[in-house]
Formats: structure tokens, C-alpha cells, sequence
């Protein structure tokens, strides 16, 4: 009975934290490979790269587990952060600038909500079809010229708050958010409920639309934040920019083990996730791998991601199974 | 040998992991006639049906056609030998048209080997035209009634020039003309000289319609005669005339107030004027055959379907129910008849599980997750003796006994009023059964309403102090713990009300 329960902590241990071990082995491998990548120059330099589609991959990561996705996060991005830059020229204040970002990417995110809760649409296709609304509707407001000269609101991407880069410190805090969320909230044990038996957890008294629209609400407050932090990185109104940016979030959530079919996943998890891909990235680049090879390694880890994912699973069940079974015998 | 006997069972045994479905089958079935196969639920009616048609195969025993034995390995090849089986649930493709259904895997070739479509239109006509259907070759099975797509099936049957059509209750999803309908074209077909194989346990029905009759209990068969040697009352004695269990962990327990009262609940089509009530402290039962409309009844009660009239009452105060979560805050809460789809959250923890209802009682200082939790479900889980190596582990790899009981707990932790339990013991083995029966004994001796919905009238028997019996969507008779008998109840559960 005692080994029994050992050998399960040590499974569950496993399958658990398995990605941090990656990320771990990852971390080792690229300090011996190349000198360069330990500097912490270069590691400040990965995260901040990274920071964007990461506060991207939160939102996206509260939407998976809750059986959704958003297809539309970088095009809402990019028009959130349009009209963040512009607010900001008019007032000169960034807090007003990010006040703008984050209104205008929730309302975009209430409209996803309701299609899919309202009108039942699939959530591939009510934010697909978000996505080039957005992405048009950020080109018809700019005219489909950059905006420059954005003055002080290059600190936002650029600056330094508490000696740590302000997205670092903007991905971290929506990092504690979604992690209280997901965790410590009747919100977060509801989005994995409906993630994991929709049905079953409108049975149990959980008002299925209500969480739904909340779990787009978080993920638009995450993604105008997130247009505020590009913007300002690319030192202008891009309506152009963040092209595929949620496809990479997408990347990110899942090499971090949440799980398409919905009810699995965690916020450290994609946290971890981000950073694999941000290292292997670097790495790759360092070391002058071919970037269309790039491009290659980086897509078999996702399809590697998602093997294991599934392998796992079936693991998971199969072998609790055999266990229970062999006990009651 | 015997001169015009088309189809043979013999000695036809057959096991799933852990039960006999069919032990030692035999019956027979004449050339141009209706034998009728009845029996209960899970009587093995619609497994051996399944032999015939090569979906499962025979552990041991014969099947033979004309009297020579056959092997059947699956539905193509019944088909081949002439055998053609209409579904209880029929599955059809909803956007395929009727000239395609009728010839779906059959299709005609030019001789270019693409799909004759010509033909197919005169064929169809013709056999439209033969059998005296009205129906358009294009139109779509989506546009058609059950009955319709029925109809389709036994053109098909025939289509296939299939000598043995066995149909599996057809009558269960359509309405009293179409039954007509349906029963006038059976017997066409076996004054033609098919035979058909009819199972059913709608009394009226079989005799209008039988000419043998083989009743079917716990996977043997009871007894088999001509229908003149049988009445309604010897049906229903043979079909269940199995000894009660004595074991079933009844208490005595004082009947307080009306908790739940329901008047003239109606769905149309589904179920009308449904009256009941159940007292504090008292155990009622729901009987009926399956598709009764006894869980579709619970399911508008606790929210998860609507209803176009009638009322409710909770504790003698009026009242609508609009979700599930409704129903749970006004201390009605249910135990699905389906696990897997309404009652658990298969990646999910133990925990999680049984929290869900009432995650707001389990924050403390603004915190899911925390030891109070932890301890509470702990606790739970003993007093329920959950048997999981944590209360981590995830639900899934549990067995369906302990499944139940986690989702048991956690309506427990909402203190309900009123439980609703539909099939509280399906696909569970013994010994949890038992445990089952007791928590809900414990439930009454608490005070609580309890609906007990139930296909295993023993256990109806065993636990209830009333029972109603749901026929057709409608309470066709309601039985004092004096009255309660197998053959009372089915008397009721298989009359036929128009």
C-alpha cells in the first residue's frame, strides 16, 4: 500500500513536472554549446523577446484548458496597440495609453465571447473571423500607415521598473494573476471543469456562458496589455505587426502540456513552455542554424509536444487502471 | 428435421467479461410467420439479436438457416444469407437522401464502375411503387419522421430480398398511428412468406401481432409456445418471475412533510401531466421500461431540459426551474443515469470532483486549494469509503462504483433537500451496490426526499416506500410498499395508454 502511493506521487511527480526537466536539460545543453548564452545580457535579452506571446500564451492557456482557443490575439493585438499609441500622442499618458489597449482588446474579446456563447459558434471560427476583422480594422484605422514618434511610450517596452525590463515585469505579474486564477479561484476550477466534461459541469450547478465570457474577459485584458508592450518595443503603431503572433502562443501553451481536448493545464506550465521555445530559438541562432531549418525543428516540436501529450494521457489512465484493479483482486 | 423452419438458434451461449448474457439459447422461427421475442431489460433479447446479425459472436452453439448451420462473422455477410436487422437506434446520415440510404454499400455500377444514378432513380421508384410508399427518391432522411426512416429500413430489408428481418423494439420511438402503420406492414410481409422476429415488450402489441411468442429472462429462454397458449398474465409472470433479493438495507424511517411536489409536468412528446410527490424521509420509485420518459421527467426537474407547463413546488412553495445550478441552489440536486457524460470530470482530481457544487464553501482567506479543503474531502471520502490511492488521483482511473460515490459526496456537500438518483447502480458490481443502497438509507434517515429512477425492479422493490410506473411519458400507476410485486409494476409498465 505505502510503495503503492510512492510509486503514484512519483508518476503524478512525473508527468507534472516533466517540462521543467526539459527546460532544465534545454538550459544546460545551450550553456555548453555556445558561451554566449549564459551572459546574462543574453538571458535578459531572451526574456524580453519572449515576453509578448508569453502574456499572449496565458490568455490563451486559460482558454484551452477551458475547451476554447483565440485565433484572433494577434490581430487584436495589433489593433489594441494602434490605438494605445494614438491615445498616447493625444494625452501624453501611459496609463490612459494602456487604459485604451486593454478596453479596446476586451471589447474585441466580449464579441468572441458572445459569438461563442450566444450564438454557439465554434471558438476556431468566431475568432478567426475576429482575427481579420481586427487585423482590417487596425489597417483602416491607421490607413495602413505606421505610426512614429511615439515619445515616452517606448519606456512601456523599453524601460526599466525596479532595475528589471518593464515586460519582464509586466509578464510576471500576469504570470502570479493567471496562476492565483487557475489555481485558487472558483473561476479556475470552473475553467477546468468545463474543459474537461462541458456538460458535466453544467450538471454540477456551474453556469457554463458565465465562465466562458470571463475566460475571454482575462485573455483581453492580457492581449491589450500585451499591444501596449509591442508597440512600444517596435517604437511605433504597427497595424502590420504580430502577424501569426497567436499561432506562436498557441506553440508555447502546448509544449508546456495544456491540452487540446481541454481540462489540463497549468500556468508555469506555459511559462516553461515560452521559455523552451525562446531557448531554442536563441540557440539556434547563435550557433547560425539555417532559418528555414529553424523553422523545421521548431514545428517537430510542437508535433512532439502533442505525441507526448497524448502518450502521456493514455499512460496516465491505463496505468492507474491496472493498479486499482490489481489491488481489488 | 423440421419442415419450414427458417432460422435455428441452438444451444447459443455467450459471456461478457463478468456476466452471462446468453446461456444455452434455443428457439426456432417458421417460414411466413411473427415470433415475437420479449422480456426485461437486459433479458439478452437484443445480444442474441446481435449474434444473428454477425455483430457478436456466439461462444458457443449454431446458428442455422434452413437448417443448415452458418457462420455469421458479420452484418455483410448476414445480409449475404438473407438477414436484414432494423435497429432499435436507428443510425442514419441526416443529409443523405432516400434513393442513397437505400442503396448506401450496395451501389449500382455503369459499366465505367461509376455509381449508376439512373438506375438508382428506377429502382427506387419501382420499389417505392411496389411496396406503396409515398416518398420523394431526393428527399433528405433529415427531413423525415423515425417512423419514416423505419420505413426505409424495412424497404431496404426487402430491397436486399432479406427472407429474415428482425426488428429490435421498434415501436419505442413512434407514435400510435404509426405503430399501425407499421404493424399492418409486418404482417404484408409475413403473408408473403418473411419472417420476422419481433422484439418488444409492449403487451398489446405482441398479441396483436404475434404468432410465437419466446419470453427471455437473465439470458435464457423461459419458456416458447404459439400465441393461442399464452395470455398477457403468463407473459408477464415468466418474464419476471426471478426471487426477490432480501438484502437490501431498508430501514424504517418516520415520513415526515411533502418536500417536492410535481403537478401536470408537461414536454410534449416526451411526457404529460406528471403528477407526484415525495415525502421527508421516504424513498420513491420510478419504474418503466427504457424510453419511458422517467429520465427525461428527472432531467426538467433538475434543469437540464425545459418543459412547456405544469408546476413545481419545493417544501410547498412554488417554483421555476431554470438550470441545473437552480435546482442545486433550491437544495434539488441529481445523480445522472450517465456517468461518464453528466457526472464526472474524467481528467480531473477525486477533489475537484467533489467540491465543484460548492467550491464558494471551500475558499478560505480568498483561496481554493487549501488544507481546509483538503480535509474536508479527506473526510468525505472516508465516511463514503471511496476507495482511491489519493484524493489527487484523477477520477477516470477509479472504478464506476467508486465514480458513483465521489459524485455521491459531492452532492452530500450541498445538503441537499431532495435527491434525485437515476440508476444509482448501473454497470456497478455487487459489493458497491450494496454500499450504494446504504448511503441512500443513510440519505433518508436524514430527512431527505429521495427519487429513486430504476430499470432493476428488485431494487425498486427492495428500497422504495412508493413506486410510480411511467408508460409512454405518462404515470401510469402508482404502488403502496403492500401492493409492490414484479408482475404489479410490469402490469402497469407494459399497458398501453392511447
Amino acid at each position: 500500500m505505502k510503495t503503492n502511493r510512492i510509486n503514484k506521487l512519483y508518476a503524478d511527480m512525473k508527468s507534472k513536472y516533466s517540462i521543467f526537466l526539459v527546460l532544465i536539460v534545454l538550459f544546460i545543453i545551450s550553456s555548453i554549446v555556445d558561451e554566449n548564452f549564459l551572459s546574462l545580457n543574453n538571458l535578459s535579452n531572451i526574456s524580453r523577446q519572449i515576453s509578448v506571446v508569453t502574456i499572449l500564451a496565458f490568455g490563451q492557456t486559460i482558454l484551452i484548458i477551458c475547451g476554447m482557443l483565440d485565433l484572433s490575439s494577434g490581430s487584436v493585438l495589433a489593433l489594441a496597440g494602434v490605438f494605445s499609441v494614438s491615445a498616447y500622442i493625444k494625452t501624453e499618458s501611459i496609463v490612459i495609453a494602456l487604459m485604451v489597449a486593454i478596453l479596446v482588446s476586451v471589447a474585441c474579446n466580449i464579441i468572441n465571447g458572445l459569438m461563442i456563447t450566444k450564438f454557439k459558434a465554434p471558438p476556431f471560427i468566431a475568432t478567426l473571423a475576429m482575427m481579420t476583422m481586427a487585423r482590417g480594422a487596425a489597417l483602416l484605422y491607421t490607413n495602413g500607415q505606421n505610426i512614429y514618434q511615439i515619445g515616452d511610450y517606448i519606456k512601456l517596452g523599453q524601460g526599466f521598473t525596479f532595475g528589471i525590463p518593464t515586460p519582464i515585469v509586466f509578464m510576471l505579474v500576469i504570470l502570479f494573476t493567471i496562476w492565483y486564477i487557475l489555481k485558487h479561484t472558483v473561476l479556475g476550477r470552473s475553467v477546468y471543469a468545463i474543459g474537461g466534461n462541458e456538460e458535466a459541469a453544467n450538471a454540477s450547478g456551474i453556469n457554463v456562458d458565465t465562465v466562458k465570457m470571463k475566460a475571454f474577459i482575462i485573455n483581453g485584458i492580457f492581449v491589450g496589455i500585451a499591444g501596449a508592450i509591442f508597440m512600444s518595443r517596435v517604437n511605433g503603431g504597427m497595424p502590420n505587426g504580430a502577424v501569426g503572433y497567436e499561432f506562436n502562443a498557441l506553440t508555447a501553451a502546448v509544449i508546456g502540456g495544456t491540452s487540446f481536448t481541454g481540462g489540463i493545464g497549468t500556468s508555469l506550465g506555459t511559462l516553461a513552455g515560452s521559455f523552451i521555445v525562446g531557448f531554442l530559438d536563441n540557440i539556434m541562432v547563435l550557433t547560425r542554424v539555417n532559418s528555414y531549418l529553424q523553422q523545421i525543428i521548431r514545428g517537430a516540436i510542437i508535433a512532439l509536444a502533442v505525441i507526448y501529450d497524448i502518450w502521456a494521457k493514455s499512460r496516465r489512465t491505463k496505468g492507474t487502471l491496472g493498479k486499482v484493479q490489481a489491488k481489488s483482486k | 428435421m423440421n419442415e419450414g423452419i427458417k432460422l435455428r438458434v441452438s444451444n447459443i451461449e455467450k459471456s461478457f467479461p463478468g456476466v452471462k448474457a446468453l446461456d444455452k439459447i434455443n428457439f426456432a422461427v417458421k417460414k411466413g410467420s411473427v415470433h415475437v421475442l420479449c422480456g426485461e431489460n437486459g433479458a439478452g433479447k437484443s445480444t442474441l439479436m446481435k449474434i444473428i446479425n454477425g455483430i457478436h459472436q456466439a461462444d458457443e452453439g449454431d446458428i442455422l438457416i434452413d437448417e443448415k448451420i452458418v457462420k455469421i462473422q458479420n452484418p455483410i455477410q448476414a445480409r449475404s444469407l438473407g438477414i436484414s436487422m432494423i435497429f432499435q437506434e436507428l443510425n442514419y446520415i441526416p443529409e443523405m437522401t432516400v434513393e442513397e440510404s437505400l442503396f448506401v454499400g450496395n451501389w449500382p455500377k455503369n459499366k465505367y464502375g461509376k455509381v449508376d444514378w439512373p438506375e438508382i432513380r428506377k429502382r427506387t421508384i419501382s420499389l417505392l411503387k411496389k411496396e406503396n410508399l409515398n416518398y420523394f427518391p431526393e428527399t433528405k432522411l433529415k427531413d423525415l419522421t423515425v417512423s419514416d426512416i423505419q420505413m426505409l429500413e424495412i424497404l431496404k430489408a426487402i430491397s436486399y430480398n432479406s427472407d429474415i428481418i428482425i426488428m429490435d423494439e421498434p415501436t419505442s420511438a413512434i407514435t400510435q398511428k404509426e405503430v399501425e402503420l407499421l404493424l399492418k406492414k409486418i404482417k404484408e410481409l409475413r403473408d408473403r412468406g418473411k419472417s420476422i422476429v419481433y422484439i418488444s415488450h409492449k403487451m398489446d402489441e405482441i398479441f396483436r401481432i404475434a404468432d410465437e411468442i419466446t419470453v427471455f429472462r437473465d439470458g435464457c429462454v423461459v419458456d416458447s409456445r404459439v400465441k393461442e397458449d399464452y395470455d398477457m398474465e403468463t407473459v408477464i409472470a415468466q418474464m419476471v418471475g426471478r426471487k426477490l433479493e432480501s438484502n437490501f438495507p431498508k430501514e424504517d424511517i418516520q415520513i415526515g412533510e411533502k418536500v417536492l411536489e410535481v403537478k401536470e409536468l408537461t414536454n410534449h412528446g416526451v411526457f404529460q401531466d406528471v403528477n407526484f410527490f415525495v415525502r421527508e424521509g421516504e424513498i420513491v420509485g420510478f419504474a418503466g421500461l427504457m424510453g419511458a420518459g422517467r429520465t427525461e421527467i428527472m432531467r426538467a426537474l433538475f434543469g437540464l431540459d425545459e418543459y412547456q407547463s405544469g408546476e413545481i413546488f419545493i417544501k410547498g412553495k412554488q417554483t421555476k426551474i431554470k438550470s441545473a445550478k437552480d435546482s442545486i441552489q433550491k437544495k434539488m440536486v441529481m445523480l445522472s443515469e450517465d456517468r461518464r457524460r453528466y457526472g464526472i470530470i474524467p481528467v480531473r482530481s477525486v477533489k475537484e470532483n467533489i467540491s465543484l457544487s460548492n467550491l464558494k464553501k471551500f475558499i478560505y482567506k480568498g483561496m481554493l486549494h487549501s488544507k481546509e479543503e483538503t480535509d474536508t474531502i479527506i473526510d468525505y471520502c472516508k465516511k463514503m469509503k471511496v476507495k482511491t490511492p489519493t484524493i489527487e488521483t484523477s477520477i477516470e482511473s477509479l472504478s464506476g462504483g467508486n465514480q458513483q460515490k465521489v459524485i455521491l459526496a459531492k452532492w452530500m456537500l450541498t445538503d441537499p433537500d431532495i435527491l434525485i438518483v437515476d440508476e444509482p447502480t448501473r454497470g456497478i458490481d455487487v459489493g458497491a451496490k450494496y454500499e450504494i443502497y446504504k448511503l441512500i438509507s443513510e440519505l433518508a434517515k436524514q430527512k431527505k426526499g429521495i427519487v429513486m429512477v430504476s430499470s432493476e425492479l428488485p431494487e425498486l422493490i427492495g428500497m422504495c416506500d412508493r413506486i410510480y410506473v411511467v408508460t409512454s411519458g405518462k404515470i401510469s400507476g402508482e404502488l403502496e410498499r403492500k401492493e409492490f410485486s414484479q408482475e404489479n409494476i410490469m402490469r402497469y409498465a407494459t399497458q398501453v395508454i392511447s
